[in-house]
């Protein structure tokens, strides 16, 4: 098990008062985010969720400092925390083994670079080590994404949508290795989806976004603890409380 | 390679046999028509071999054409190189391309005789003349080349390796290069077959004592045809076998990610 910081640490401060994308092609310009505030918790796992469109994942490219153009702040924390990304696509270098890619994403001589096999091992991906990304499945392509993305021991992970397009099975076993690898390493997440089912799987809160308000619309805590989480009748129950009680938002 | 890729391996040897077949034509329909013609300015294939094995026999056809291959690598790597870099800046600065857009318009229409013969006019007839020359012939198609690379560079990947610390130089050479190297690889490929033919005109044109352009040129004063077609057709199996020796195998090691 890697190390993990004893402080907690502070929380993620994030502020977006206005998010705009420019107007094209007649339409007016289009307020994406508007108002958005809120804190994550240090080794929160925090869901950002809402309909495509809702502007979950430009929220996150602010945090991670990928869009720029935008009116608020946010604040990571002191000193300079170590932030990942892990994509919506794998975004793995086609032309480097999934074992380069690793190292690679990685300062060289890092001492980190020394658990790059076992990482590969522990996602199930000894086979491919030096198989082209291209010439694996968009499951395992996924795996190496999320090993890549943990190989960095961060402390602050964000993460947009990272099984999707996945069938159902291989994307329940990625939620399952992601799940594990956060218990072993528990860090700050943000993770942004459009299906419930996996927000209340994996999240400890859930934040639900609406297209019309551009705003958060919902803020709700999962009341689970981790073997509810595997039980389906539990999962069903937490669903249906928070995304279709009255007073939980109005998407 | 392209038109490579859609035949099934197992054609290769059938795809070989019918470019030995066409090949043989070829030959045939010329000796033919030397023998009909019955001129000596239309010598057959075998008064051809007769002058390259002469040639061959007194080393002038070795001295001519590796003095000849030194120029061509040397103008093809300059050029490359060259091209490549411009071709990167304004692929991926838009106001470098606004600006230098009509520039490469107008280096692209000059004719090659005039900057070869611009070139002698101003620096002389020295070896860097030579090189220069073919180099700046050739350079603008590498920038054009390089440049539609640079506008089709991934801007996911640059957000990965942004996310990832990259820094510029691990940029460069694990994302941005690669993701160049089809569109390096043709241009070297086309580059090639410019810089070989221009290279031979340089050569006759600038009075140099040495190379295959300069044999050729002499061999012309004299209406000599198989000293010329002697150095033409050694010289189209050299540059042949750099092509399917060096070139091929080279774009192929680049590409063997590929599905």
């Amino acid at each position: 098990m890697a190390p993990v910081n004893s402080d907690p640490g502070t929380p993620v401060r994030v502020r977006v008062k206005r998010k705009t994308f420019p107007a094209i092609g007649g339409r007016d310009e289009n307020i994406v985010l508007r108002d958005v505030a809120f804190d994550v918790s240090p080794r929160s796992f925090v869901v950002l969720t809402g309909p495509s469109g809702c502007g979950k994942s430009t929220l996150l490219n602010i945090v991670a400092g990928l869009d720029k153009d935008y009116e608020g702040e946010i604040d990571l924390g002191p000193g300079s925390p170590r932030m990942t990304f892990i994509f919506q696509t794998p975004r793995l270098l086609p032309w480097r083994t999934i074992r380069e890619n690793l190292m690679l994403s990685l300062p060289d001589g890092d001492p980190r670079q020394s658990n790059v096999d076992g990482m590969i091992e522990r996602v199930g991906l000894t086979e491919a080590t030096h198989a082209y990304p291209e010439r694996t499945s968009l499951g395992m392509q996924r795996r190496a994404a999320l090993a890549r993305g943990f190989i960095q021991e961060p402390d602050i992970l964000l993460m947009d949508e990272p099984f999707v397009s996945l069938d159902d099975p291989t994307a329940h076993g990625l939620r399952e290795l992601l799940v594990d690898l956060w218990n072993s390493r528990p860090t700050t997440v943000m993770f942004v989806t459009h299906d419930r089912n996996e927000a209340v799987m994996l999240g400890t809160r859930i934040l639900r976004l609406a297209p019309g308000s551009a705003s958060i619309v919902a803020d709700e805590t999962v009341r689970l603890s981790p073997s509810d989480r595997t039980d389906r009748g539990k999962l069903q129950a937490e669903l249906a409380r928070i995304f279709e009680s009255p007073d939980a938002g109005h998407s | 390679m392209l038109l490579a890729r859609k035949f099934p391996a197992g054609a290769t040897g059938e795809r070989l046999l019918w470019t030995l077949a066409s090949l043989t034509t070829l030959v045939a329909l010329w000796a033919i028509s030397a023998q009909l013609a019955g001129s000596r300015h239309f010598p057959g294939p075998g008064k051809v071999l007769e002058v390259i094995g002469q040639e061959a026999a007194s080393g002038a056809l070795w001295d001519n054409m590796s003095i000849t291959l030194v120029r061509v690598a040397c103008a093809f790597l300059l050029a490359m190189f060259i091209g490549t870099v411009i071709g990167i800046l304004i692929g991926t600065y838009k106001r470098a391309d606004q600006f230098f857009d009509s520039w490469l318009v107008l280096f692209l229409n000059l004719p090659a005789l005039v900057i070869i013969a611009l070139s002698y006019v101003w620096l002389g007839t020295t070896e860097l003349t030579a090189i220069l020359a073919v180099a700046v012939n050739k350079i603008p198609n590498v920038a054009v080349q390089m440049r539609e690379g640079a506008r089709q560079l991934s801007r996911d990947l640059a957000e990965m390796a942004a996310v990832y610390g990259f820094g510029p130089w691990k940029t460069l050479r694990h994302v941005t290069l690669p993701q160049l190297a089809p569109f390096a690889a043709a241009a070297a490929r086309s580059g090639l077959a410019l810089v070989w033919k221009i290279v031979l005109v340089v050569e006759a044109l600038g009075g140099h004592a040495t190379g295959v352009g300069h044999q050729i040129h002499a061999a012309f004063g004299n209406y000599d045809v198989p000293t010329i077609l002697a150095y033409a057709l050694a010289f189209i199996v050299v540059i042949q076998i750099v092509e399917f020796g060096i070139l091929q195998p080279l774009q192929a090691r680049v590409m063997r990610w590929r599905r």
